[in-house]
C-alpha cells in the first residue's frame, strides 16, 4: 500500500500535499496497489474531495495531542500508523513540514528515503527514484534497499492531476499519542504572500536594483502576475529584503514554471537553486551577464525601464484576453 | 552544557560537478573541499557564540569520513570547538551517517546537537531529523534564530509562508539555516590552536545502509536565450503566455 501524508496549515490542506497525493497514486497504479491518506489532527476541507486526485480512503488519527506540531510527537505517529495499516511506501512533499518528519520516519523504521525525489520511481528492476543534487546542478538515480520505502517530493515537481468523480472514505486510526516537549508560544505569517516555494511564478531581485527603496517597480509586476517575490544573497545579506527571500544554493531552492530575473548577474550558487525553474527570463542591463547562458528569454535593458513597461504590458494581454 | 556541531565536507559552490566511473560517481579531481556553509557559518558559529556567552559550554565536532575529512575538521577546530570527533568509515548514506552519529551521542549525552539544515552536495536535509529519532529527542528543523536561556532554548524555526516560535528543553537537535548566526572567517590565534585541539578516531559501529546511489544525471543543456528589446516587451509578453505557456 502507498500511504500518502497529508499536511496541512491553518485547517487547510496544502497544494504540495495534491502534488503527494497525484504522485502516490501514480506510484500505486504502477505497483498495482492502492493508495491511502494519511491525517495527524483535522482539517476543514471535505476529506472525500481527496478521492479526485484517486485517493482512495484518508486514515485519520484525530488526537487533541496533534493539534499542535511537534516533530519527534508527529514521527512516532506516523511510524506507528504506516506499521499498522502496513504501508510499502510511505509518499511526503519536501516541504518545511516534509523535512521537519520524512527523515524520523525512515530512522525509526529502518525504511531507506530519498529526499527531494524529482519523478516517479523506475521500477523495472528494483526501486530506484530520481532526486535533484548539489543543489540542482545535477540529478542521482538513489536506489532503495529496503522493504519499505520513502519518498519526500520535492514541490512543483510532480503536477497535480484531479479530476476522478470518486470520493475518499475516511476511517479512523486508534494510535496512542504521547504529549511531546515541544511548546509554540508565537506564529508570524508573512501575510498576503505567496509562499516561496510552492509559487507557480517568482519574480526575483539582485543588486542591479541598487536599493530597497526601488523595490516598488517589482512588486508591482510580481502582484500583475499573482508571483512570490525572491532575491540574490548579497539583497538578503543587506536587507534589502528578508532573509526567506535569498534563494540560491546557500538559500531557498525553487522549482516553479517562472522565474524572471532582475539585475541579478547568475552566479553559479544562485543558478543552483533556480535551475530547475521551467521558464527562466532575465532582464539585466549587462549583455555578458552570465544569467543569459541559463535563460530561456532575455532583455538587454536597464531594468527601472523595461519593469514598468513589462508590469504595463501584462496588463494590457490580461485585459484583452 | 556539552554542544556537538555536526559538520560535513561538501565541494566548493564554485566546483566544477562532474561524474566518473560510468556515472557512478562524482568526479573528484581538481575539486576544492569546504565545510559544509550551513554547517559552518550556522551551526558552528552560534555553537561558538554560546560558548563565548558561558565558557563552561563544551563544544564537541563530529564528523563521518575517511582520514581525508581531517583538513576539513580542522578548518572548523579554527573557528572554535574544543574537540573534534572522526568516525572513521565512508559516508554511505544518510541513515548509516546519522547512525553513526547517534552511537556517539547515545553514550556522550549532548544537550544541543546542532546541524546544518541540509548538505549542499546530496541535499539530503536528513541527518538530524534521522538523529533525533534514533536518540529519541526533539528535533527543530530549520531554526533562523536560537537562544537558551538555562536549560530552555527558544528557537524561531521556518514554516509555509511564515516563522513560528518555539520553546523546548533541551537535550534537543536543531537544524540551522541563514538567521542563526553571521558567518566568520578564521584567525591566525584560531589556525594555530587547532592544531592542539584533540581530534578523537573512532571506530564504526556496525550499520547498514538503506540506500545507494545508482548513477548520476547532468540536466539537458537549455537551448540557448531568445533575446527581445527593450523596446518591445509586448513580444516578450505574448512569447510567456503562448510559446512557453507560462503566464
Ligand atoms: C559559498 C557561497 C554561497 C553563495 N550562495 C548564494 C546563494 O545561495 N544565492 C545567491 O544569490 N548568491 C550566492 N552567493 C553569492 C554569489 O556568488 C553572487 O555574489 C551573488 O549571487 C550576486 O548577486 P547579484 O546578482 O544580486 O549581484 P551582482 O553580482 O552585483 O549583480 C548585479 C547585476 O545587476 C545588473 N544590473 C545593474 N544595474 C542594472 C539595471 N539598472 N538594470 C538591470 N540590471 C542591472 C548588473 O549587470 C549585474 O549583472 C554565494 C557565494 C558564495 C561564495
Amino acid at each position: 500500500m502507498v500511504l500518502v501524508y497529508i499536511d496541512h496549515q491553518d485547517n487547510q490542506i496544502k497544494k504540495s500535499t495534491l502534488e503527494a497525493v497525484s504522485y502516490g497514486a501514480a506510484l500505486a497504479k504502477q505497483l498495482g496497489t492502492d493508495v491511502h491518506g494519511l491525517l495527524l489532527g483535522a482539517v476543514n476541507d471535505d476529506l472525500a474531495t481527496l478521492g479526485a486526485y484517486e485517493l482512495k480512503n484518508v486514515y485519520q488519527i484525530n488526537d487533541a495531542v496533534l493539534a499542535h506540531f511537534d516533530a519527534q510527537v508527529f514521527v512516532k505517529t506516523i511510524a506507528a500508523a504506516a506499521t499498522k495499516v502496513g504501508a510499502t511506501t510511505i509518499v511526503f512533499s519536501h516541504n518545511q513540514t516534509g523535512k521537519a518528519l520524512c527523515a524520523g520516519v525512515s530512522a525509526l523504521l529502518k525504511a531507506g528515503l530519498v529526499t527531494g525525489a524529482i519523478a516517479l520511481p523506475n521500477t523495472s528492476a528494483g526501486f530506484v527514484v530520481k532526486k535533484s543534487v548539489f543543489s540542482g546542478k545535477a540529478f542521482a538515480n538513489v536506489s532503495i534497499q529496503t522493504a519499505v520505502k520513502i519518498i519526500a517530493i520535492s514541490p512543483n515537481s510532480y503536477k497535480v492531476v484531479g479530476g476522478a468523480s470518486a470520493a475518499a472514505t475516511t476511517t479512523p486510526l486508534d494510535i496512542t499519542v504521547t504529549a511531546g516537549h515541544v511548546k509554540i508560544t508565537a506564529v508570524h505569517k508573512t501575510s498576503g504572500e505567496i509562499s516561496l516555494t510552492e509559487a507557480d511564478i517568482v519574480v526575483s531581485g539582485g543588486r542591479g536594483l541598487k536599493g530597497p527603496e526601488n523595490w516598488g517597480i517589482l512588486l508591482d509586476l510580481a502582484k500583475e502576475l499573482g508571483a512570490a517575490t525572491a532575491c540574490s544573497r548579497p539583497v538578503g545579506d543587506a536587507h534589502w529584503r528578508p532573509h526567506h527571500e535569498h534563494v540560491g544554493q546557500t538559500g531557498v531552492q525553487v522549482a516553479p514554471n517562472l522565474y524572471i530575473a532582475i539585475g541579478i548577474s547568475g552566479a553559479i550558487q544562485h543558478l543552483a537553486g533556480v535551475n530547475r525553474s521551467k521558464t527562466i527570463v532575465v532582464i539585466n542591463k549587462d549583455p555578458e551577464a552570465p544569467f543569459f547562458k541559463a535563460a530561456d528569454y532575455g532583455i538587454v535593458g536597464d531594468a527601472f525601464e523595461v519593469l514598468p513597461k513589462l508590469t504595463d504590458a501584462i496588463k494590457k494581454m490580461k485585459a484583452s484576453a | 552544557m556539552k554542544i556537538l556541531v555536526c559538520i560535513s565536507k561538501t565541494p566548493d559552490t564554485t566546483a566544477k560537478i562532474a561524474f566518473t566511473d560510468g556515472a557512478k560517481k562524482f568526479d573528484e579531481s581538481g575539486v576544492q573541499w569546504i565545510i559544509n556553509p550551513y554547517d559552518e557559518w550556522y551551526a558552528l558559529v552560534r555553537a561558538i557564540e554560546l560558548k563565548e556567552k558561558d565558557p563552561a559550554n563544551i563544544i564537541h565536532l563530529i564528523t563521518v569520513g575517511g582520514a581525508d575529512a581531517e583538513p576539513i575538521i580542522r578548518k572548523a577546530l579554527a573557528l572554535g570547538g574544543d574537540e573534534a570527533i572522526r568516525i572513521n568509515t565512508d559516508s554511505a548514506d544518510s541513515f548509516s551517517i546519522a547512525a553513526q552519529i547517534a552511537a556517539v551521542a547515545n553514550t556522550e549525552k549532548y544537550d544541543l546537537i546542532f546541524t546544518g539544515k541540509e548538505t549542499i552536495d546530496y541535499n539530503g536535509a536528513s541527518i538530524g531529523g534521522m538523529l533525533a529519532a534514533l536518540i529519541d529527542a526533539p528535533y527543530i528543523p530549520l531554526a533562523t534564530s536560537f537562544n537558551i536561556e538555562g536549560t530552555t532554548a527558544t528557537i524561531t524555526r521556518e514554516i509555509e509562508g511564515g516563522e513560528e516560535v518555539v520553546t523546548v528543553n533541551n537535550p534537543v537537535v536543531v537544524s540551522c539555516q541563514k538567521g542563526v548566526a553571521e558567518q566568520r572567517i578564521p584567525n591566525m590565534r584560531g589556525i594555530m590552536a587547532a592544531r592542539t585541539k584533540p581530534l578523537k578516531v573512532v571506530e564504526p559501529a556496525a550499520v547498514a545502509a538503506l540506500t545507494s546511489i545508482e548513477s548520476f544525471e547532468l540536466p539537458a543543456p537549455k537551448a540557448g536565450v531568445k533575446l527581445i528589446s527593450p523596446d518591445n516587451v509586448e513580444e516578450l509578453v505574448r512569447l510567456l503566455h503562448e510559446e512557453a505557456k507560462a503566464i
